[in-house]
């Protein structure tokens, strides 16, 4: 029998950290999007263990504080995708700054220079990650869609979508389906 | 995942010397670091990815016309595998009816490629499509909706 599931990253990682930690005796204390505290004097055999038993689920532990500031500038611009009611009212570029404590410049030449590209096509391609999952779970018209990823209009996401994917979102979709009904024949 | 500092392993499978040299000129010329590995043909590709202690590369580029093994042969051979559910596979060739292209995604292809006919489109092609799988690779996007047709 073959199941569609859908699924909350944020929510998996946090449950995958919770149990790590405490199979470790390790206390802890959840914070923002990708940070945790944890107490000072852990010993280093328990930091490694940790580091082992995560990276199993693919989670690293970051210690370099450009690589740090990149994830907390992927996971700011991640929240705002994923949560329409938390896109800012202001620019992205004040967004990024007000919230991570930089200049906007530092931010940008930070994240191009270890990213390969830059800020406003990172939000793109999340965007348009956003909306191939909702077109899979067919819960949304277009429409809708365009309009929970503040979209001005339909034919502007359907523009964008066709620029990073080089598919039209209707070509997608039968894609995924006929895909799919090849992996149930086999 | 990958991390940032991580080298990008990258394959080509071409039958043709000219389009391998030029191939191999473009990725020279990309900021990222990388190793690029190549195979003059489809049957080689696939003899040396079944091997059991390689590296896995990020990304596999495969020209559709070879002699032996055509690229939607290795294609599809390597969709069969879950060892390889974590490798994106370019394929170029020189069609670009939309029903090739569609038909190559559904197969399980991530990135079609009409070939550029000169070096400095060739150059900005290979660019995007690396830069663009590097995101899927760093950025925890889903790779089995991974589509990039250019």
């Amino acid at each position: 029998m073959k199941l569609n599931y859908n699924y909350d990253g944020n929510i998996a990682c946090r449950t995958i950290l919770q149990d790590q930690l405490e199979k470790l005796n390790i206390s802890y204390q959840l914070l923002d999007l990708g940070q945790i505290e944890i107490s000072d004097n852990i010993s280093e055999e328990s930091f490694d263990e940790l580091q082992t038993s995560l990276k199993r689920f693919a989670i690293h532990i970051i210690d370099n504080p450009k690589a740090q500031l990149i994830q907390k500038i992927k996971d700011a611009i991640i929240e705002i995708v994923y949560n329409k009611d938390k896109f800012p009212n202001t620019t992205i570029s004040q967004y990024l700054s007000d919230k991570l404590n930089y200049r906007y410049g530092y931010i940008t030449n930070v994240f191009s220079e270890y990213t390969y590209t830059s800020i406003e096509n990172f939000i793109i391609i999340q965007k348009i990650e956003r909306a191939k999952k909702l077109i899979i779970e067919e819960k949304l018209s277009l429409t809708e869609i365009s309009y929970e990823l503040n979209y001005s209009s339909v034919a502007y996401l359907s523009t964008q979508f066709k620029k990073v994917t080089g598919l039209t979102p209707s070509m997608f979709k039968r894609v995924i389906d006929k895909r799919r009904k090849l992996s149930n024949t086999e | 995942m990958i991390a940032h500092k991580d080298p990008m392993h990258i394959l080509l499978a071409d039958d043709d010397e000219d389009d391998r040299a030029f191939f191999s000129e473009a990725i020279m010329e990309l900021k990222m670091d990388n190793k690029l590995t190549l195979f003059t043909n489809g049957n080689g590709l696939m003899d040396y990815l079944v091997l059991p202690d390689i590296k896995l590369p990020h990304i596999l580029f495969l020209d559709l016309n070879m002699p032996g093994k055509t690229g939607i042969e290795c294609l599809k051979e390597i969709r069969a595998n879950t060892r390889f559910k974590d490798v994106s596979v370019a394929i170029y060739s020189t069609s670009s009816s939309e029903k090739d292209i569609e038909d190559t995604f559904i197969e399980g292809a991530n990135i079609y490629i009409k070939k550029p006919n000169d070096f400095s489109a060739l150059k900005k092609v290979i660019k995007e499509v690396i830069n663009m799988n590097w995101q899927f690779h760093t950025s925890g996007l889903n790779i089995e909706t991974f589509f990039f047709s250019i």
